[in-house]
C-alpha cells in the first residue's frame, strides 16, 4: 500500500509517498537523501539509526515510516548552524575525541542533543542512562562521556 | 648514550592535542560510508547462504527467482566459471555440489531494489544431502574424521583436516631448562570466537567500465593486496590484462575484518559482469554475524619454569586452532602468537608450535591483536601461577623477568627501546599494588604485560609505504597514501606529520581518499602500523619537498622579498630595511619553511623578509622552465620477513611493550565480575597526538573488557545461534563506568617517527588476563577459559568450596 506521508523535517514541512512496510529510516535514507542517519542493526539494539521525533530520541528503524504523519523529526542534518557551521554539540564531540569511525557519530549526537534539550546539567549517570541504547566499537565511550559534558557546559554559557 | 630526546616544545604540532580532521564531517553525517553510496544504474546484490554446516548440493532450483520482475541476474556455481579465492586457494566465490560451514554462498542474485533481492533469495530452493561434520577440534583431529576437504586445491586427497601450515620455533636446550628448574607450572588455555562488531558492516559496490576495467569501492584495510586479489580474478570471467582499482569508502571501523578480501566481494563482481550495471552487496547485521569471518579462537598448552629465584628457565608453548572451513590470513595467526611466546619477559629456552585444523564451524579472519590476545591469555595467567608456585608476588616475579632495552630475543627480534619496567611500576604505583593485593571483601588486583610489533611488521614480501605529497599554487599539500583510515586516526597524525615534518600549518594539509588509482603502494592497515609506516614516509617526502623547494628559493626568495619590501614601504614612509645581504644569504642550507612561510634562518625578523610558501610556488610555477612541486617516496621500515621454518627473524623495526592492571570485586552470589579501576601504561615511543592516542587506548581496552567478561559468538554445529547485538552482547556505557586511568612511557624510539611505535593493537592485547589474574587475587579461582561468565565464576567458588 502506498501514501503520501506529511511532516516536519528539519524544521521544513517534507510529503513524500512511501510504502506500509518501510520504516522512517528507509523514507530518510532513500527518498529524502539524508544518508547522515545510519543503519547499524535494523532492529534498535545499536542506536546509530537514532533521530529526534517531537522532542524523543527515537530508532528510526523500529519506527514506521506511516507513523511519522504530523509530527517533527531532527536528522543530523538539522543541526548544522547557518552556513553549514557545527551545532556546540557536534563542536563538542570534535573537540574532545568523541568520533572516531563516526558511523555511532550522528545517532550518538542526537541522543545527547534530546538528552541536554530536556536536562541541561546532567550528571554522569544520566548521561550514561540517556546514551546507553547507542553502541559504540571504537571510543569505549570514555571521551563520548567528556565530549556530552564539554557540550552541556558550553550550551549552559551560551 | 646522549640524549637527544625532543621535548613537546621542540614541535609545533606533534605532541599537542588536535582533533582529526575528518571529524567536523563525521559530526555532521556527512561522511560517505559504503552504505551511502551510489551509483548510476546501480543493482543490489544478495547472496543465498547453506542452510547446512556440511552438505552435497543435490540440486538448486532458481525458476522463480528469475521469474520475479526487478530481478537482473541469478548466479550460481553452475551457471559462472568456478573462482577460487583465500591465500590458500581452498575458497570459492560461489559453491558447486558441496558446503562446508553454514554461511556458504550458494547463490545470489542483482535486482533494482533491496527488497526484490531479498524476495527472490528466499525463492531459490536448494536441495542437500546432509554429510556428517566436524565441530570440535576432537572431532576434527580425530583418526577417520569426515574430511572438510576431500582434496587440497592442487587435486591431491587430503588424508586428515590438518591445514598445510607450519609455524614453528625452538631455541636454547629444553630440557636443560627444566632440569634447572625449582618451579614448573603447566596450564591449558582458550579463547572464543568473538565479532569484531564494526558498527558500519560489510560492502561493497563492483562497477566495469566499457573497457571491462573494474572498479571496486570496498570496505576493505588492503587495499593493494585486494586490488592483486581481484586482478587475479578476472581471467576466469575471460578478462586478461585488465586492471582494478579500489577505492575505500569511509570506513565504519575495520579491526581486522578488512583484512582479507571476501566472497561476497567476488559475487558482486560476478554479478557487475552478468548485468553490465554496478552491483552493490552490503551485510545486514545478522549477516555480519552470522556470514562474516569473527576472530580465531585458540587452544593455548603452555608449561614454564623457573629457578628459586624466580628466573624463568623454558617456555614450552603449543597451540591449536579451530580454523573454520576454509582460509583466510587470519590462519596466520600463529606467527604474531609466537612473538610473546618467543619474546615477553626474558627467557632462553622456548618451544613454540601451532597447528590448525579444518572444521565445518565458520572460518575465521583477523582481529585487533592477532593472535597475541590469544597466547597473552596463556602466558600472563600462567606467569600468575608460576609466581605463586615460586612463592613471589607478581610484580616481583616479572620484574626479575623484565625485558630491557637492546636485547636480542629467542626469535631474533632485535629490542632497541623497552619500557616495560616503567610500564610495570607505573600500573603497580597506581593500584598501590602491595596493599591492594588480597584485600579481603572479594576484591582483588591484578596485572599483565605485552609485548607487539610497533614498527611495522614483515608478513608479506614487501612491508613498504608509498607516500606522494603534492603542492598547489597556494601552498596547500595533498597528501596520497595508500593506508586505510578505518576510524583509528590515521590521517589525525599523518596529517600532523606532514606539518610538522614539511613546516605548514594542518590546515593547509588534504589527505586523499585512499585508492589504488592515485595512491602508492602500501601493504595494508594492519600490525599497528599505519602511524609508524605513514609518518615515517611523510618526514621522508618532507624532507625532499623543503630541499626541492629552497632550490628554487636561491633564485625567487630574493626576487619575491624585494617585492614584499616595496609593498612594505608604501605602507611604512621612511622605514629602513636593516643592513642584510638576501642574495648572499639565500643558499639552499639557508633557509627555513616553519607555518606556511619560507624564511632565511639567520635573517633578522621583518615582516617583509619572508615568502608566503604560496607565492614562492606560484614563482616557481608561473616563468618560463616553470615546473611544479611533488614527492614520491617509498618507505620500506628496517625489519625482516621472518625464516618461518626456524621461526627466527626480526619482523619489525622496533617493539611496543604494555602493563595493564585492574581492580576487581566479584559477587560472589552471582558470579558477577565488577570491574572497580583500571590502570595503563604502555611504552608507545612518543605520544603524537594525546587526544587521538587515549581514544585508541580506551576503545581497545573496551574490546578487552568484552572479550574477557562477555563477548563470545556461539555456534552449534556450525550454526551461529546470537547473530545480533541482543544475544552478542558488546561494552555499553553502562559496562564502562569505571576510571581508567592511562599513562604513556615516551621512550623515545630510534626507528619511529618523532620517535613514536605503532600502538593501535596494544590496548587489547592485556586486558583479560589482567582481569583473570585480578579474580584470582579477589577469590582464588582460576577461570582458564575466555570469557569469565559469571557462570564459570559460580562453578569454580563452588569447586573450591
Amino acid at each position: 500500500m502506498k501514501k503520501e506521508i506529511n511532516f516536519i523535517l528539519n524544521g521544513a514541512d517534507v510529503s513524500v509517498t512511501t510504502e506500509a512496510h518501510k520504516r522512517l529510516i528507509d523514507v530518510l535514507r532513500g527518498p529524502l537523501g539524508l544518508t547522515g542517519t545510519k543503519e547499524g542493526c535494523g532492529e534498535g539494539e545499536c542506536g546509530a539509526c537514532t533521530v529526534i521525533v517531537d522532542g524523543r530520541a527515537v530508532n528510526s528503524c523500529l519506527y514506521p515510516a506511516f507513523e511519522i504523519e504530523g509530527k517533527s523529526v531532527t536528522t543530523i542534518e538539522g543541526l548544522q548552524g547557518i552556513g553549514d557551521r557545527l551545532s556546540v554539540i557536534q563542536e563538542a564531540f570534535v573537540e574532545n575525541g568523541g568520533i572516531q569511525c563516526g558511523f555511532c557519530t550522528p545517532g550518538m549526537i542526537l541522543s545527547a542533543k534530546a538528552l541536554l534539550d530536556s536536562n541541561p546539567d546532567p550528571t554522569e549517570e544520566e548521561i550514561r542512562g540517556a546514551l546507553v541504547g547507542n553502541l559504540c566499537r571504537c571510543t569505549g565511550y570514555v571521551q563520548i562521556i567528556e565530549s556530552v559534558k564539554a557540550a552541556a557546559a558550553a550550551l549552559k554559557s551560551e | 648514550m646522549t640524549n637527544n630526546k625532543k621535548t613537546n616544545a621542540d614541535f609545533r604540532y606533534i605532541g599537542k592535542d588536535v582533533p582529526r580532521p575528518e571529524a567536523p564531517d563525521k559530526a555532521a553525517g556527512k561522511a560517505i560510508y559504503i552504505h551511502d553510496f551510489q551509483r548510476p544504474g546501480m543493482l543490489y546484490g544478495k547472496v543465498k547462504f547453506s542452510e547446512h554446516a556440511h552438505a552435497r548440493i543435490l540440486n538448486i532450483d532458481t525458476s522463480r527467482a528469475e521469474k520475479l520482475p526487478g530481478v537482473k541476474a541469478v548466479l550460481t556455481a553452475y551457471n559462472t566459471p568456478e573462482m577460487r579465492i583465500g591465500f590458500m586457494r581452498d575458497n570459492f566465490a560461489l559453491k558447486k555440489d558441496r558446503v562446508r560451514q553454514f554461511r556458504d554462498e550458494v547463490a545470489a542474485v542483482a535486482a533494482v531494489d533491496p527488497d526484490i533481492a531479498a524476495e527472490a533469495i528466499d525463492l531459490i530452493r536448494v536441495e542437500y544431502e546432509p554429510l556428517p561434520g566436524v565441530f570440535t577440534l576432537r572431532e576434527a583431529m580425530a583418526q577417520g574424521a569426515p574430511l572438510v576437504h576431500e582434496f587440497d586445491p592442487g587435486g591431491k586427497p587430503r588424508e586428515d583436516n590438518k591445514l598445510p601450515l607450519r609455524f614453528f620455533h625452538q631455541s636454547g636446550d629444553l630440557e636443560a631448562g627444566k632440569k634447572a628448574s625449582k618451579h614448573i607450572v603447566e596450564g591449558q588455555f582458550s579463547t572464543q570466537l568473538i565479532q569484531q562488531s564494526c558498527m558500519g558492516t560489510a560492502g561493497c559496490i563492483a562497477e566495469f567500465d566499457m573497457n571491462n576495467n573494474l572498479t571496486m569501492w570496498t570496505k576493505t584495510q588492503i587495499p593493494f593486496l585486494a586490488q592483486r586479489d581481484f586482478i587475479g580474478v578476472l581471467p576466469v570471467l575471460g578478462l586478461r590484462e585488465k586492471n582494478v582499482r579500489v577505492i575505500v569508502p569511509t570506513l565504519g571501523g575495520g579491526f581486522g575484518t578488512g583484512l582479507d578480501t571476501h566472497a561476497y566481494e567476488y559475487i558482486s563482481i560476478l554479478l557487475a559482469f552478468q548485468t553490465g550495471r554496478p552491483v552493490k552487496i552490503v551485510y545486514t547485521r545478522d549477516e555480519e554475524f552470522a556470514d562474516l569471518s569473527p576472530r580465531q579462537s585458540a587452544r593455548v598448552k603452555i608449561v614454564q619454569g623457573c629457578e628459586k629465584n624466580g628466573k624463568l628457565t623454558f617456555r614450552h608453548v603449543e597451540v591449536v586452532q579451530d580454523n573454520g572451513a576454509y582460509t583466510s590470513w587470519g590462519a596466520t595467526y600463529p606467527s604474531v602468537m609466537m612473538l610473546p611466546a618467543t619474546s615477553l619477559y626474558k627467557v632462553s629456552n622456548v618451544y613454540f608450535n601451532a597447528d590448525l585444523y579444518y572444521t565445518n564451524n565458520t572460518y575465521c579472519q583477523a582481529m585487533r591483536g592477532y593472535g597475541n590476545p590469544e597466547l597473552n591469555w596463556a602466558l600472563e595467567n600462567n606467569m600468575d601461577e608460576l609466581a605463586e608456585a615460586a612463592g613471589i608476588d607478581p610484580f616481583d616475579f616479572r620484574m626479575i623477568n623484565c625485558n630491557e632495552p637492546g636485547e636480542i630475543t629467542p626469535m631474533g627480534l632485535k629490542v632497541g627501546t623497552c619500557g616495560l619496567k616503567e610500564c610495570m611500576e607505573t600500573v603497580a604505583g597506581k593500584l598501590d599494588w602491595k596493599n591492594s593485593r588480597s584485600q579481603g571483601k572479594c576484591r582483588g588486583v591484578g596485572m599483565a604485560s605485552l609485548f607487539h610489533v610497533g614498527g611495522g611488521g614483515r608478513i608479506y614480501r614487501s612491508d613498504g609505504s608509498g607516500l606522494i605529497l603534492k603542492l598547489d599554487d597556494f601552498g596547500n599539500v595533498y597528501a596520497y597514501y595508500g593506508g586505510v583510515e578505518m576510524g583509528q586516526g590515521l590521517h589525525s597524525v599523518l596529517t600532523l606529520a606532514i606539518a610538522e615534518s614539511l613546516g605548514v600549518r594542518p590546515e593547509k594539509v588534504f589527505i586523499n581518499q585512499t585508492d589504488t588509482g592515485t595512491c602508492p603502494w602500501d601493504v595494508g592497515t594492519h600490525a599497528s602500523r599505519g602511524a609508524f609506516m605513514s609518518c615515517n614516509a611523510a618526514i621522508m617526502a618532507a624532507s625532499d619537498l623543503r630541499e626541492k623547494i629552497f632550490k628554487y628559493a636561491e633564485t625567487l626568495f630574493p626576487e619575491g622579498t624585494a617585492k614584499n619590501l616595496k609593498k612594505f614601504q608604501k605602507k611604512n614612509p621612511g622605514y629602513t630595511p636593516p643592513d642584510f645581504d638576501i642574495k648572499q644569504a639565500a643558499v639552499r642550507d639557508g633557509f627555513d619553511l616553519k607555518d606556511g612561510y619560507v624564511f632565511i634562518k639567520d635573517a633578522p625578523a621583518e615582516p617583509w623578509l619572508r615568502m608566503e610558501l604560496g607565492s614562492l610556488l606560484r614563482a616557481i610555477h608561473f616563468r618560463e622552465q616553470g615546473t611544479m612541486l611533488a614527492t614520491d617516496v617509498f618507505y620500506d621500515p628496517p625489519n625482516e620477513l621472518p625464516d618461518w621454518d626456524k621461526g627466527k627473524g626480526n619482523m619489525s623495526a622496533t617493539y611496543a611493550y604494555g602493563t595493564q592492571g585492574v581492580e576487581v570485586e566479584v559477587d560472589t552470589e552471582t558470579g558477577e565480575v565488577k570491574i572497580l579501576r583500571m590502570v595503563a601504561a604502555h611504552d608507545v615511543g612518543k605520544v603524537l597526538n594525546p587526544l587521538a592516542l587515549k581514544g585508541q587506548m580506551y576503545g581497545a581496552l573496551a574490546q578487552g573488557i568484552g572479550y574477557a567478561l562477555y563477548e563470545q559468538v556461539l555456534s552449534e554445529e556450525g550454526r551461529i545461534m546470537n547473530p545480533n547485538f541482543r544475544d552478542y552482547k558488546i561494552p555499553t556505557f553502562f559496562e564502562m563506568d569505571f576510571p581508567i586511568e592511562l599513562e604513556f612511557i615516551e621512550t623515545d624510539d630510534g626507528f619511529g617517527p618523532f620517535g613514536a611505535k605503532g600502538v593501535g593493537e596494544p590496548g587489547l592485547v592485556p586486558t583479560a588476563p589482567a582481569i583473570a589474574n585480578a579474580i584470582y587475587n579477589a577469590v582464588g579461582i582460576r577461570i582458564r577459559d575466555l570469557p569469565i561468565t559469571p557462570e564459570k565464576v559460580l562453578e569454580a567458588l563452588k569447586k573450591k568450596i
